[in-house]
């Protein structure tokens, strides 16, 4: 591939690298604590599977993309390269997604079901946990990006005569 | 020019290429999977548990309330359903294009919004499903942490329900991520194929 195709995608891939390292090492490092009515609340992100599948996922994406942006761009691997970002995309939004939801219960509460916010309790880990959404959320983005990027280049685009 | 459109058509519509075997297997996958997403929208949105248990004791008479489950209490649900149905509704199109469209010509970028548009609806679909399973083992287990109780004790079959809706969405999601790596490879052994014959070739979904 030519240089003025390889260097968008090298750009969108530190980007997405920079993201979802730092959505894991900000949802890793969340914790805090309160005490109300004599009861200890700590809060850490071990405490939900949601937060562990999230911190998961964007440790192996981050990994994923620091191995890709070393490797030579060769056309045979590229449709194998192609099913792999489609993956890691797809599991970027499905805990991107998950968290959002258990976020938002944390933040609001759920009436019908008896559940208070958390957020009042421990807003220090709140506001952390939001950031770390934040990271991840830009890496999905920017990961969808890649791929049709990479769709872009396999395919063609634009050649198509009418 | 004319010869080669000609070539193109005759093949088409005689013998079987070898392409027609993945496209029969797209189409029999976005049947299955149109059905499962169609399940898992309709397990869902008609998903309503009704209970009245006793909250408390007022001497011997026992003060009793009545809690509904319903699905759209939790954005979780509703986004399931709404991701759900976007995809039967991308697959029902895609059928009803795959039967229809033999005739047209698709020509510039009409080709390629079939493999995009396939993208779109799998993350979708993928980010709603994920969310139902995490909010269901919410309600399943609770969060001893956050003090948050289990439901899943008392509204049983809303919980099994919305169990199966969850099982049939991850049925269908699994199709899509099938169908949409076919569809990418078919557009792009069409447009492999095109650019050795003739710069204006109809393609199929």
């Amino acid at each position: 591939m030519s240089l003025s195709k390889r260097i968008p995608v090298f750009l969108l891939r530190l980007l997405a690298l920079g993201a979802s390292v730092s959505a894991t090492v900000v949802m890793v490092t969340s914790r805090d604590s309160a005490e109300v009515f004599n009861m200890k609340f700590d809060a850490k992100y071990t405490n939900s599977p949601t937060f562990k599948y999230f911190a998961l996922i964007n440790a192996i994406a981050s990994g994923y993309t620091l191995i890709l942006l070393f490797f030579p761009s060769k056309s045979s691997c590229g449709h194998f390269i192609l099913v792999l970002d489609l993956i890691i995309a797809l599991l970027l939004d499905s805990s991107i997604s998950a968290c959002l939801a258990i976020g938002q219960v944390g933040k609001n509460g759920n009436s019908h079901a008896g559940w208070l916010p958390i957020c009042g309790q421990v807003p220090k880990f709140c506001n952390h946990v939001t950031g770390a959404l934040v990271a991840g959320f830009v890496a999905a983005v920017v990961y969808f990006l890649i791929l049709l990027y990479t769709l872009h280049n396999v395919m063609n685009l634009f050649t198509f005569n009418g | 020019m004319a010869s080669g459109e000609e070539k193109t058509e005759v093949a088409r519509s005689q013998v079987p290429v070898k392409g027609s075997k993945v496209e029969l297997v797209v189409v029999l996958l976005r049947f299955i999977a149109f059905f499962a997403t169609l399940s898992a929208t309709l397990v869902m949105a008609l998903n309503k548990q009704t209970k009245t248990i006793t909250v408390a004791t007022i001497g011997t008479v026992p003060v009793r309330a009545t809690l509904t489950a319903k699905f759209h209490h939790t954005p979780a649900f509703v986004y399931f359903v709404i991701a759900n149905g976007n995809a039967s509704l991308h697959n029902l199109l895609m059928l009803v294009v795959t039967f229809m469209g033999a005739k047209c010509n698709f020509k510039r970028l009409a080709p390629l919004a079939i493999p995009i548009l396939d993208l779109m609806n799998v993350s979708i679909l993928s980010g709603g499903a994920s969310a139902a399973v995490f909010m269901g083992q919410l309600g399943r287990n609770g969060n001893s942490h956050a003090r948050w109780n289990k439901i899943c004790d008392k509204f049983e079959s809303f919980c099994d329900r919305s169990g199966g809706a969850m099982i049939a969405s991850f049925i269908g999601l699994m199709l899509m991520i099938i169908i949409c790596s076919l569809s990418i490879i078919k557009t792009l052994r069409n447009n492999h194929n095109s650019d050795k014959l003739v710069p204006n070739s109809s393609v199929v979904p």
